[in-house]
């Protein structure tokens, strides 16, 4: 479960975050999605307290963020980049992590299991592929059984293999009844993954609802074309006002 | 304290893994022992080491520092997600990188200065030299810090800073003063080079140094007048009383940004 309200955050003088309301409830997939630069790591920072807002407020699970850290136990995140110490191995940093955490890795070994790092584990990370290197963020993010999943772009340097054991994972963890928030550019992805879809522009939400709505609100069969529509330079209010003008001209020149 | 440990212990081992750290004690060894070899033992040998201290310390630990924070930023943004007070990951980070350093110099100096018999005849002047390139290390290592956490972006920026501020402490200042003194050697000048002396935390050692050694005339000129002013003891005094607060400074400021920053 995660409230926030007007949410407001500016980089310096350029404003990230205009004002944000949004309410994900808990057991939801939610992807987020928008042009470079709209906001959607910001909003993902900020939840997850890596970036300070200006004004308004964010609460998870309940716990307003205020500077207490506790409210991080319950949340798994799988960064875009995964780089760690070049010198730690595998096992290392599982295990360095969990003691930082002082949870159980409940689901260390499935996990490592499942994306067939079981190999890697005694490597120092500085000789694992990318991918190999985002498969462990992958289990650092989902072994401790957390409540909310944060992944940003998960799959980008995935291998179709893994990319389809990360997506059936996550299905998994879905129907555990986690809530799950993905950023990504692949519109397939997020299609096969979440039912909600937060669109943002400009710092502001322009779109939330479910994933069905927006393909029939847009008169499209497919994500992509939907949020394509939604980028297409005007935002929707103007795009509206635009093909009502010209509605209201047709009728004339035919 | 155990999620500090735990940090303080990890990059320890790190750093350990790493033969970048065991090289710089090495150095330091090899040139203690070439020095006590050729330039016959005693306090020269002492005042050569704590000039190349003086001089080689504080740029080590500054890039050392900052290089953590641009070489580290990943890995940083992943300890700050899990459940760990920012308070606690700081100094975790800090004293994790900062006291090998300082290890690696005060071991690689300390042992020639053991097998050659210095320490025996010279003990209290050879801790002095080593405690002062421990300080300074810490210092420095904050000040890296510092300005790798204000250009967290701009990495060229904050190596360009680092450089800069190594060159006007280590070789600029006193050149500096003496500049000033020279120009307005007309006036009582004497408490504002001491003022100016106690900003400059490689100076303040310096002065240490050369009131322990007893050798003003050797060693700058800020050294001379704080000798002429408070005379040895009170002197060195005074100089630590001002390089504790050198010490606590920058670490302060780094913590302080640190807390508030965005990653």
């Amino acid at each position: 479960m995660i409230e926030i309200t007007s949410l407001k955050k500016s980089f310096g003088d350029l404003p990230v975050l205009k004002g944000m309301n949004l309410s994900i409830p808990k057991g939801q997939a939610t992807g987020i999605a928008g042009p470079n630069g709209a906001g959607k790591t910001t909003l993902i920072k900020t939840i997850l307290g890596l970036v300070k807002p200006d004004s308004g407020e964010i609460s998870v699970n309940g716990n307003i963020l205020d500077g207490n850290c506790d409210y991080r136990k319950d949340i798994g995140y799988m960064p875009q980049v995964a780089s760690y110490p070049e010198n730690m191995k595998v096992f290392e940093l599982l295990d360095f992590i969990t003691g930082l955490r002082e949870q159980e890795a409940v689901y260390k070994e499935e996990l490592i299991e499942q994306f067939s790092i079981g190999t890697e584990l005694k490597k120092p990370l500085r000789t694992l592929s990318g991918g190999n290197r985002q498969k462990v963020g992958a289990v650092l993010s989902m072994m401790f059984n957390p409540d909310i999943l944060f992944f940003d772009e998960p799959t980008a340097g995935l291998d179709p293999g893994s990319s389809h054991k990360f997506k059936e994972r996550v299905a998994e963890e879905k129907s555990r009844g986690k809530t799950i928030i993905i950023t990504s550019h692949i519109m397939s992805e997020l299609e096969q993954l979440v039912d909600h879809v937060i669109f943002i522009l400009d710092g502001n939400i322009r779109y939330y609802g479910t994933k069905e709505n927006l393909l029939y609100e847009s008169n499209e069969e497919r994500l992509e074309a939907a949020i394509a529509k939604m980028m297409g330079g005007l935002p929707p209010e103007g795009k509206i006002g635009y093909e009502k003008t010209i509605l209201s001209k047709t009728p004339e020149t035919v | 304290m155990k999620l500090l440990a735990q940090i303080v212990l990890n990059e320890w081992k790190t750093l350990l893994r790493g033969k970048w750290m065991l090289g710089y004690g090495f150095i330091f060894l090899a040139l203690t022992d070439s020095l006590l070899r050729f330039g016959g033992g005693g306090s020269e040998t002492l005042l050569s080491l704590s000039n190349i201290m003086l001089l080689f310390v504080p740029l080590v630990a500054m890039i050392y520092g900052i290089l953590y924070i641009y070489q580290s930023r990943e890995f940083i943004e992943l300890l700050l997600i899990q459940p760990v007070n920012r308070q606690v990951l700081y100094w975790g980070l800090f004293l994790g990188i900062s006291t090998p350093l300082m290890a690696a110099f005060i071991v690689g100096a300390l042992l020639p200065l053991g097998w050659h018999g210095i320490l025996l005849v010279d003990g209290v002047s050879s801790a002095m030299v080593l405690g002062l390139g421990g300080v300074l290390t810490l210092i420095f290592a904050s000040l890296g810090f510092v300005l790798g956490l204000l250009f967290y972006e701009d990495k060229i920026k904050g190596f360009g800073f680092t450089i800069v501020i190594w060159l006007f402490l280590a070789i600029l200042y006193d050149g500096l003063v003496l500049m000033l003194v020279f120009l307005f050697g007309d006036y009582p000048l004497e408490q504002f080079v001491i003022g100016i002396s106690m900003l400059n935390p490689v100076d303040l050692a310096r002065i240490m140094i050369i009131l322990e050694f007893d050798i003003s005339a050797l060693m700058g000129y800020t050294g001379a007048v704080f000798n002429k002013f408070f005379g040895s003891s009170t002197g060195i005094l005074t100089a630590a009383v001002m390089l504790i607060i050198w010490l606590t400074a920058p670490m302060w400021a780094g913590l302080r940004i640190f807390r508030s920053k965005d990653f």
